[in-house]
């Protein structure tokens, strides 16, 4: 019997060309990198969460100069780029689907929409930099904010500094969160070009499955800016 | 088939030291064991580095007068001695050596989850070091290493930018091996190895994992935030411009408190291997000291505001602060008390890493009990920013990490190199290392109750602390003499040292259980583990059948 055992465990790893030596079988592998991807999403809560902590610090001191400020930035624009989120995480969804069901020209249109969604809402980001910069709202030597009404509180106009705050938590957030839509494009690509190779199977699609856990957390991380940023003292 | 025949044995055993040469084979290993090593160099030129700063320090604080450097020199000096020591020296020291080199052995494991990734840190670590070095060669930074705002962002002519790029990334370095041993431990343990079988540098190391994965982020967005507001005039620290410079405190000490226990938790997790291993005993309260390291990575994150008393927060904020601050003395003290229950009636052996162990344990006792003065709001501000806060972090960080560190280096050195070093040095070393740490320290605690601030280059207004300051000066000297030493027949000893056996303390533990040096997949066949941790009962009744040998 035991012998048995090792031959069929060498048949398996031969099976499998992408299980590392250091791993017992494909399982543990698995389960290895899905961890370490969860504790890496851990890690980037915590990055992400002192930049929040600082936004609610200072939105609760200046509440009012934070609405105006947020009454600039285009609601329009952020709500298409939340919808275009949302669908990029669904074609993620699909994708992971494909690799399991080995759907190969699933997969890869799945994760070539993913793709042309993060670049779309790239694209809108820019867009948004571009009417800030034009505005003179972007924190520096040339910003200005002057006679900016505060909402709700007639005659009453922002403090140009505390808006500043506001940029500059608003680019900062955004920009980082624009710096992890850049990387899970490149891990995207990546993807692609795998999946192209057909290095995907039914029994190895780890990749697929961490990246997309990535590209999830990176929308999420949006789904909160959106209220936070853009939403402020909306209602009517 | 014949070729092999042909071939003629090779006389020596292949280990992962032999087995290939070359630059190459070292830069580009994902060996764990080849990784700490790399991590062993790297961090003892920065711990030389940051010790030729503490001797300039301790040089000018030989006389009262500031005559030696200028007072600018100063600031630099105390910056750039803090930045090396705690980012680039403690930091990484044991869980990036001890803990990459052990952790998968411990497991029964051929390697960390994430080898790649591993040696990815160590590249991570190296980028920010050139970056700290480049920064020091052209001038360095002044801004102490708690890196203050508004101070950092708005006036110091120093380049903090460079200096906060090193930390950052250095940081990564830091998550990334904080997320491989999670991982490791979580996926990789051999059959058998259940939770409460595994060894307590195990249970510490997992508890620091934690400190790094969820503190260091958090010290990394702080950075962007200074870089940013020192680049831009953001705003964000800036009193002047609405901000508050108390967030950047809140922000830094959330990391920079929890990071000492980073610091001492792997010590301890190296106590308690020595103690068991020296006392021939399993380790008194097991599950006690195991859950207490996970008590202090859990509390540690909840105590920061007490570096911050006198900068101005509310008195209630200020209560609970302090009394969380008592409450993480509680699982540091569980462990000291079932160390010590260990030692009680067990066969107790003097070699060097027990003596590093009892240096420990009364250093850290002190550091520990001085910690709670601090954490007392009265005493606090009357010694806040004084010589009584030096002398007690470094009683915490020099006194416990350092000697842990040292202890861990002599009762592993056997397996890391394959030889034994000598004895009687060690010994002398220890010994050393004690007295000339007591010297330097201890009279700084007294200076710091009358008074003598910290940070301060000239104290000629107060002439009558230059006996205590001579005291420490030669306490410093002595010191290096002792961190010296090791250095010297550790390297000695790789040529000359006599060949060390599988298991020369006949100590439990899976590492024991294989080659010294280990091939370069740590076992030969994979370990089943059937007992307990620290079954030295076991190990050494003559009447027991022998444990199985994984060889």
């Amino acid at each position: 019997m035991p012998d048995s055992t090792i031959v069929g465990l060498h048949h398996e790893e031969q099976h499998h060309p992408e299980l590392l030596h250091h791993f017992a079988d494909p399982q543990q592998q698995r389960d290895a990198s899905s961890l370490g991807m969860w504790v890496f999403l851990a890690t980037e809560i915590m990055f992400f969460g002192g930049l929040f902590c600082a936004y609610l610090i200072y939105r609760r001191w200046y509440f009012g100069d934070f609405a105006a400020a947020s009454k600039t930035i285009s609601m329009p624009l952020g709500a298409t780029n939340t919808a275009v989120l949302i669908c990029s995480s669904l074609t993620v969804v699909l994708a992971v689907w494909a690799a399991q069901t080995a759907r190969r020209t699933l997969l890869l249109g799945s994760l070539a929409i993913t793709m042309l969604l993060g670049v779309t809402f790239l694209g809108i980001k820019g867009i948004e930099y571009r009417d800030k910069f034009v505005e003179h709202h972007v924190p520096g030597a040339s910003f200005s904010f002057e006679n900016e009404p505060v909402p709700g509180h007639p005659g009453q106009y922002a403090n140009p500094h505390h808006a500043q705050i506001f940029f500059s938590l608003y680019f900062v957030m955004t920009g980082l969160h624009a710096l992890h839509m850049i990387i899970g494009l490149g891990i995207f690509l990546w993807l692609l070009m795998m999946a192209w190779k057909g290095r995907f199977t039914p029994e190895y699609h780890t990749p697929v499955e961490i990246g997309g856990l990535y590209w999830h957390f990176v929308d999420i991380v949006w789904i909160y800016l959106f209220p936070l940023l853009y939403l402020i003292d909306r209602h009517p | 088939m014949s070729m092999e025949i042909a071939i003629p044995q090779p006389a020596e055993r292949e280990t992962y030291l032999n087995k290939e040469y070359g630059v190459w084979s070292w830069l580009l290993t994902t060996d764990h064991k080849r990784i700490a090593l790399l991590y062993l160099i790297s961090i003892t030129f920065f711990f030389f580095i940051g010790g030729f700063f503490a001797l300039l320090i301790r040089l000018e604080l030989l006389t009262p007068a500031g005559d030696l450097v200028q007072a600018d020199t100063y600031n630099k000096l105390f910056t750039m001695h803090g930045m090396v020591m705690i980012f680039f020296f403690l930091i990484p020291s044991i869980p990036a050596v001890l803990g990459n080199f052990l952790v998968p052995m411990m497991i029964g494991a051929k390697d960390l989850a994430f080898p790649r990734i591993n040696l990815l840190s160590w590249y991570l670590y190296i980028i920010g070091g050139v970056l700290m070095l480049h920064c020091m060669l052209t001038g360095g930074v002044d801004t102490g290493w708690t890196f203050y705002a508004p101070f950092t962002t708005n006036f110091t002519n120093t380049n903090f930018i460079e200096a906060g790029m090193a930390i950052f990334v250095a940081g990564f370095s830091s998550i990334l091996t904080g997320l491989n041993f999670v991982v490791t431990i979580h996926r990789m343990r051999a059959p058998g190895l259940t939770w409460a079988r595994l060894p307590l540098f195990i249970w510490a190391h997992y508890a620091t994992s934690i400190i790094q994965l969820l503190g260091t982020p958090v010290i990394a967005v702080t950075i962007v935030m200074v870089a940013a507001e020192r680049a831009l005039h953001l705003g964000i620290f800036d009193p002047k411009l609405g901000g508050d410079p108390l967030l950047f405190q809140h922000l830094f000490w959330f990391y920079s408190h929890p990071a000492v226990y980073i610091m001492i938790l792997p010590a301890m997790g190296i106590m308690s291997e020595i103690i068991a291993c020296f006392s021939r005993k399993r380790i008194f309260g097991y599950s006690f000291v195991a859950f207490s390291s996970i008590a202090i990575a859990v509390f540690g994150f909840l105590v920061w505001a007490h570096h911050m008393f006198v900068a101005g927060m509310s008195v209630y904020a200020a209560l609970v602060f302090s009394l969380l601050s008592y409450a993480v003395a509680v699982p540091s003290a569980i462990k000291v008390f079932n160390w010590t229950a260990t030692l009680y009636k067990g066969s107790i052996h003097y070699d060097a890493p027990m003596l590093y162990a009892f240096g420990f344990l009364g250093l850290f006792t002190m550091g520990g009990l001085t910690g709670l003065f601090l954490a007392a709001l009265g005493i606090n501000v009357h010694v806040t920013d004084t010589y009584f806060v030096v002398a007690h972090f470094h009683y915490i960080m020099v006194g416990g990490a350092v000697m842990g560190y040292l202890g861990g280096m002599h009762f592993w050195w056997p397996k890391i190199s394959g030889r034994l070093y000598p004895e009687g040095w060690a010994r002398l070393a220890a010994l050393i290392v004690f007295i000339g740490f007591n010297l330097t320290f201890f009279p700084q605690f007294i200076l710091g109750y009358l008074g003598m601030p910290r940070r301060y280059y000239d104290y000629s207004h107060m002439p009558e602390f230059q006996v205590l300051n001579v005291l420490s000066t030669a306490g410093a000297t002595v010191l290096g003499v002792g961190y010296l030493l090791p250095m010297i027949y550790f390297l000695w000893s790789m040529r000359y040292g006599k060949p060390a056996s599988d298991n020369p303390w006949n100590a439990a533990g899976l590492e024991w259980k294989t080659a010294s040096p280990p091939p370069t997949f740590n076992f030969d066949e994979e370990p089943v583990v059937t007992w307990e941790a620290y079954n030295y009962e076991e190990l050494d009744a003559p009447h027991t059948e022998e444990v199985r040998v994984a060889r």
